[in-house]
């Protein structure tokens, strides 16, 4: 598919083996870590179809891991969804850079929107000395690359997961926590983010005993309000 | 059990729909919607605050209560493995493993 809109739209060469080596390069090592998403779902109750339809359906792998984690943790269903959904607002601000460049109606808006990600806009923006021919090839083969390969490895994970049994009675339940460790940090560069990272951990954990599970998450909300609102 | 099965499917459907809609939300507002600079740092902030929190209630929390356990110790060696730059499945793994084995350890 991505090759046929390429074609289409195609006006200035660009080098397309070399847009497709930087789009595969990210795709197969991101879209192999859905295997760990599959069993962190699978480990933490849902079955090998939620596991698939979350990354089917959602495809946003902070969002999918997020409802897991709420729901796991003890957390409604509307809390989950909160969580999820407050995580996919930067895919709708991916989808405004990328819409004037990728300029898709109808069933291809739709489409393209589902595999607005990080890595999909990442790649594109990366490609911009390239032409805008080469960011739309960027943006499809990596989209549909970690499309495709995430919801392999998904499949892969979550029935080796279920193949195993409950994970908490072997102890292995500290994998879920590190998968959030890893997703938060690349994005502690800055002293704000790091002094915003810790504050939702003092006040996620102090509400714990007071509140239903989930809500002590979305509370954090607050902190990026309040740390986002000044300009220091 | 079939309760806890229907509210999982309404999370894995609900979420879906609505992030559905925010990926599609984007291609159908013009940029300058979001272009003041307090909301691009609030929203900018979101996704640390929110991780970070889950990272805190999926370690030390337990049935609404702060407790410390084997999880800690796995999530401490995730940290060291991600400061060498460690690939990602290669960190959860290590996780998983150190935080199994003290596990064991501990119920012997």
């Amino acid at each position: 598919m991505a090759a046929r809109l390429i074609r289409q739209n195609s006006r200035v060469s660009f080098p397309r083996r070399a847009v497709l080596r930087d789009s595969l390069s990210v795709a197969i090592p991101v879209g192999s870590y859905g295997a760990a998403f599959g069993a962190a779902a699978v480990a933490g109750g849902f079955s090998v179809a939620q596991a698939c339809a979350l990354s089917l359906l959602l495809f946003s792998g902070a969002s999918q891991f997020a409802v897991v984690g709420v729901m796991t943790g003890g957390g409604s269903a509307l809390s989950a969804i909160a969580t999820g959904a407050l995580l996919g607002i930067r895919n709708g601000l991916y989808g405004m850079r990328m819409a004037p460049i990728l300029n898709l109606r109808g069933l291809k808006r739709a489409l393209g929107a589902q595999i607005t990600i990080d890595e999909s806009t990442g790649v594109a923006i990366s490609q911009e000395n390239r032409g805008e021919d080469a960011m739309r090839y960027g943006f499809f083969a990596t989209g549909i690359g970690i499309f495709f390969f995430w919801n392999l490895f998904t499949l892969i994970g979550a029935l080796s997961a279920d193949s195993i049994g409950d994970p908490s009675s072997w102890g292995l339940d500290a994998a879920v926590p590190a998968a959030f460790l890893g997703l938060v940090w690349p994005r502690l560069v800055d002293k704000k983010s790091r002094i915003a990272a810790l504050l939702a951990v003092i006040i996620a954990l102090s509400l714990t005993p007071f509140v239903g599970a989930g809500f002590p998450i979305i509370a954090t909300v607050l902190i990026a309000i309040a740390l986002g609102w000044s300009t220091k | 059990m079939e309760y806890e099965m229907s509210q999982l499917w309404i999370a894995v459907l609900g979420a879906s729909a609505l992030c559905f809609i925010l990926k599609l939300l984007g291609y159908s507002l013009p940029e300058s919607f979001f272009s003041n600079p307090r909301l691009q740092r609030i929203n900018a902030l979101i996704p640390v605050v929110l991780l970070s929190a889950l990272v805190a209630s999926q370690t030390l929390t337990k049935d609404s209560q702060v407790i410390v356990d084997h999880r800690i110790a796995g999530v401490l060696v995730a940290a060291v493995a991600l400061r060498f730059k460690a690939p990602f499945p290669l960190m959860m793994l290590l996780a998983a493993l150190v935080s199994a084995l003290l596990y064991r350890s501990n119920s012997i």
